[in-house]
């Protein structure tokens, strides 16, 4: 894990820089405040990979010499076959167009999206189909 | 239905029934990266072409200096439109949502994507935003015609009214979300789901690119996404974030979009170089050269890229001109890394010209020209000179579909038989190749001229001097062949679907891990997996006196039973 | 996977380079980086000798002082990215033609995969060509951007939608306008068509540009000046133009603002100085004068 957060860590020292160059130099207040937002971008999940890497078991992808076996057994779970995406997708358009063309196609968009959103609740929890 | 995937010790029994719907519902529910990767291919060709049609009415319209083929206002909309759907809709989707979605877990040796159904909702979102922003047009007032880039003050409800723009902010607000979901997923494919010994330094250069697309992702797409509800905000709800009458800064709009737009070039970008850093390799039968220069190199032009977003801006008076035009100018230096890599990688190799390697080969010839004329523009005082001119135009062409066009195509004609278990036909891929790589140069050479000579862009009519129209149609005659070229290309995906020739697992011969399982790969994508050692797992498995290890192959000690993958909870 | 064919790779002895270094990864090696770097220090001479008359494809040379500086730098890294171009170009197409795969015994080429030297070597040129392109552009920006402090003449420019407002700010500030919002290029009279304003300038003083917007996002752009500057609501941009050259040189806005973008135009002419004060003695009197073809001598 660690050249993961090396990567995070180095986009979070690099931004850093340049926000207080550029605000140095003469810059101005919006630049500065997206380089700096760019550098907490990068310090939250590199700080959080680094300091893991230390304690964590080491994994078999992080191992040079890992054999195949070692990986070997459960991966993950990942849903297959599940209707509530399409369904998030549809809400999620009908409350963006209730922004251009009136305010009833957001309250069907919720309301599917409400739909959408417990339907997927429940199908983490049980691990089936709703 | 949530299915265990289990990494496969051994050769599994007969692949598992896959129960669940059919048809048109299987589609609609699906959450296997490699549906996804297709349908986000499929739909951004079909983008593609969309806004390839508008730019053939545009040079059209620009053949000759008083043309009436279409209004001033629909002409607004259409290079708006034009430039909107190939940025927003085609470019990007098609590498991230298109090529990474179906590659990089393969390349990784992963099951899936770290969270399929997000990825699921990524597509719709994205399929969503794209109907809306081309249903403006039918809407009275017409779709957006602000150009791409919608600055402030024009963009704002006195300038341009009407529900096609604000089709356009939505559809930009979805499909912005669905590549930020896009992003996330591919950081936790790549940071949780590797296969064993696939250290990060082992992974191929396009996953490698494509992870630091991700994070430019990250990066860029909430501001926009920001800026595009403030810009709704004065729109809709009288805020004065953008005009001066209330208090507000116009030049803001500008500053926002470009921190934005700039990164999102390179997120345009850098999956296709990836894609060509593998196509090069395999095709010059060497590994890549100089991997680890290619990662930072990487790493060195995702960071600078979002430093120097002013750079189009320095004619506004308003920004610190030095530092953006040091910033733009050391981007060349990893790019150049870059492009020596890529030579290196040829250099006393062994090279076939297949379709693919053509393509590869044409975006190195005209990414390198488009790369060298924006050092021009990086330039404040000649950036004066060329701004808003066909210079810029030519420019811009030139990288995007250099690195989109030729580098996707290249992309797409390589890992075809790994999507669908078909060869494309050579010849047809020969001939779409040359008939773009000609008309590319008669379609943009002539526009760098014309931007030297002074003319402007997203002008609908022109005045005739000098040598405006002459060039124009030259112009316009190479946009034809473009257009032809692509026309082949179509005949060549129809000759495939019709007459299938199969691929086989590895049909190029190539190095990296997608490539040793089947040709489609099977649920869950891999029976077997080679051995890790080196970032070329399948090239070391099948040319074992040709690898770059320090030492052979150790045999591995004798595997136990295999886990079955089983389904838990009810069958569908 | 034990029944590779072993494949033995014919090909023609090719010279080593000088460190005969058995894991010689081809490359340029010493004497090609040597190569490189004169190459690299010809582009640096080049952009240095860039006085020197070359084809401009239409760029203008500059009929301004601050368009020849910017004509000059132009010059010089049009002939940098030539260089540049043509030996990656070159290096290309070397790689296509040479390294193509033969039909008879071809194998697998060697594999090696870095060379740290030539690594390092082909990331600091580039760096060294770009920090010298940049002191040159930072030279160039500030004679370009300099504002004097005792201008001959000043005008006020308003862009507004699709027309410009040119205020000459003495003399009862005679102010030029557009007439009227154009819809359609009248094709034959062109950018001096009686529709479109004209600025007035003196040859060879200087003249301050005080540029602004009455709506949208304009840009006042004149091809023989080499020169574009935005025309913001909110903002005020100041700058110097000192034409060395008479004529009638065609101008427009060229950043996209609306409807009627196209017909945005305007011209500028340029006289020699004593003509111009007569000028301005004449047309002083005739306020808020709606443009023509104004003759140069009273009429």
């Amino acid at each position: 894990m660690k050249t993961e957060g090396t990567v995070l860590l180095f986009i979070a020292g690099f931004f850093a820089l340049v926000a207080v160059i550029y605000w140095m130099w003469g810059g101005e207040q919006s630049g500065t405040a997206m380089l700096a937002g760019t550098a907490l971008l990068g310090l939250l999940p590199g700080s959080y990979y680094f300091w893991w890497s230390r304690h964590m078991k080491p994994r078999p992808e992080d191992n040079p010499q890992a054999r195949r076996a070692d990986g070997a057994g459960v991966v993950g779970a990942f849903p297959s076959s599940s209707i509530w995406p399409f369904t998030l997708g549809v809400a999620a358009a009908s409350v963006g167009l209730s922004l251009v063309f009136g305010f009833w196609t957001a309250i069907v968009g919720f309301v599917i999206a409400a739909m959408a959103v417990l339907g997927v609740i429940r199908e983490s929890r049980r691990g089936g189909v709703v | 239905m949530t299915t265990l995937a289990a990494r496969p010790e051994a050769i599994v029994g007969p692949p598992e029934e896959e129960h669940g719907p059919s048809g048109f519902l299987k589609w609609i529910t699906s959450t296997d990266h490699k549906v996804i990767g297709k349908s986000y291919t499929i739909t951004a060709f079909i983008f593609f072409l969309i806004a390839g049609c508008m730019a053939i009415v545009i040079r059209t319209q620009l053949a000759s200096p008083d043309n009436h083929i279409v209004s001033q206002h629909v002409y607004n909309e259409l290079f708006t439109m034009h430039g909107s759907v190939m940025m927003y809709l085609f470019a990007g989707p098609f590498a991230f949502g298109g090529l990474a979605n179906f590659i990089v877990p393969l390349q990784i040796g992963a099951p899936d994507m770290a969270f399929p159904r997000l990825n699921a909702f990524s597509y719709w979102l994205y399929l969503g935003g794209g109907t809306i922003m081309l249903l403006g047009f039918v809407t009275t007032s017409g779709a957006a015609d602000f150009g791409w880039v919608a600055y402030a003050p024009l963009s704002n409800s006195i300038n341009t009214p009407g529900a096609g723009p604000d089709m356009w902010i939505i559809a930009l607000v979805l499909t912005g979300f669905s590549a930020i979901f896009t992003g996330v997923n591919i950081c936790a494919t790549v940071f949780y789901l590797r296969a064993p010994g696939m250290t990060m330094f082992r992974m191929p250069i396009f996953t490698w690119n494509m992870l630091v697309t991700a994070i430019l992702i990250l990066i860029a797409f909430p501001v926009l996404t920001s800026a595009l509800v403030m810009l709704w905000c004065d729109r809709h709800l009288g805020t004065h974030i953008f005009t001066v009458s209330g208090g507000g800064v116009p030049v803001l709009w500008q500053n926002l979009f470009w921190f934005f737009g700039h990164p999102e070039v390179y997120i345009l970008a850098l999956p296709y170089f990836g894609a060509v850093t593998d196509i090069l390799a395999v095709f010059s039968r060497k590994p890549v050269f100089g991997y680890k220069g290619m990662v930072f190199a990487t790493i060195a032009i995702a960071s600078l890229s979002t430093s120097v977003w002013a750079h189009h801006m320095f004619t506004t008076g308003t920004v610190l001109l030095p530092f953006f035009s040091i910033m733009s100018y050391l981007i060349a230096v990893p790019t150049g890394i870059k492009f020596f890599n890529w030579i290196g990688t040829m250099w006393r190799g062994s090279i076939t010209f297949n379709t693919p390697m053509l393509f590869a080969v044409g975006f190195l010839v005209v990414f390198l020209f488009g790369g060298v004329t924006g050092i021009f523009l990086a330039s404040p005082p000649v950036d004066f000179a060329m701004h808003d001119t066909f210079f810029v135009v030519a420019h811009f062409h030139e990288v995007l579909f250099g690195t989109v066009v030729f580098g996707g195509f290249s992309a797409l004609t390589y890992w075809y038989p790994k999507y669908t278990g078909r060869m494309l036909n050579e010849t047809l891929g020969k001939i779409s190749f040359w008939l773009m790589f000609i008309g590319f140069w008669v379609t943009f050479m002539p526009q760098y001229l014309l931007g030297e000579e002074g003319m402007p862009r997203r002008i609908a009519e022109y005045l005739p001097h000098g040598n405006w129209t002459v060039l124009n149609r030259i112009s316009t005659a190479g946009a034809y062949l473009l257009f032809l070229s692509v026309f082949v290309m179509l005949i060549n995906f129809v000759e495939a679907w019709r007459r299938p020739v199969p691929a086989g697992d590895n049909p190029w011969d190539a190095h990296t891990l997608e490539w040793a399982t089947s040709s489609p790969p099977p649920h869950h994508n891999f029976y077997w997996i080679p051995p890790i050692r080196s970032e070329r797992p399948v090239w070391d498995h099948n040319h074992p006196d040709h690898t770059t290890l320090p030492a052979p192959l150790a045999p591995e000690p004798a595997l136990a039973a295999t886990v079955a993958t089983g389904d838990e909870g009810r069958d569908q | 996977m034990a029944n590779l064919a072993r494949v033995s790779r014919v090909r023609r002895p090719r010279p080593l380079g000088a460190a005969g270094d058995s894991h010689a990864p081809g490359g340029p090696g010493p004497r090609g980086r040597r190569r490189l770097a004169s190459v690299a220090f010809l582009g640096l001479l080049a952009l240095a000798l860039a006085g020197c008359n070359y084809p401009t494809f239409g760029e203008a040379r500059g009929a301004s002082q601050q368009g020849q500086e910017i004509s000059k730098l132009y010059s010089g890294m049009f002939i940098t990215g030539l260089v540049v171009a043509v030996i990656v170009w070159g290096l290309i197409a070397w790689c296509v033609i040479r390294y193509r795969r033969r039909r008879v015994g071809d194998g697998i080429p060697k594999q090696f995969h870095e060379h740290i030297p030539l690594e390092i070597t082909y990331t600091v040129i580039p760096l060294i060509i770009v920090i010298v392109i940049f002191v040159f552009t930072v030279i160039t920006e500030n004679k370009v951007d300099a504002v004097s402090p005792k201008p001959t003449v000043t005008v006020d420019v308003t862009a507004y939608q699709w027309g410009w407002i040119f205020t000459y700010e003495h003399d009862n500030g005679l102010t030029l306008h557009t007439k009227g919002a154009v819809t359609a290029l009248p094709a034959k009279q062109g950018y001096t068509a009686s529709v479109y304003p004209q600025l007035v300038l003196p040859e060879g003083k200087t003249t301050r540009i005080v540029l602004r917007s009455a709506d949208v996002v304009h840009d006042f752009y004149v091809h023989a000046f080499d020169f574009d500057r935005y025309a913001q609501p909110g903002v005020t941009n100041v700058f110097d133009i000192t034409p060395t050259q008479t004529g009638v040189f065609p101008a427009q806005c060229s950043e996209y603002c609306g409807l009627y973008h196209s017909e945005m135009l305007f011209s500028v002419r340029v006289i020699p100085y004593g003509q111009y004060v007569s000028w301005v003695a004449y047309y002083s009197h005739h306020l808020n004068v709606t443009p023509k073809h104004y003759p140069l001598t009273q009429e």
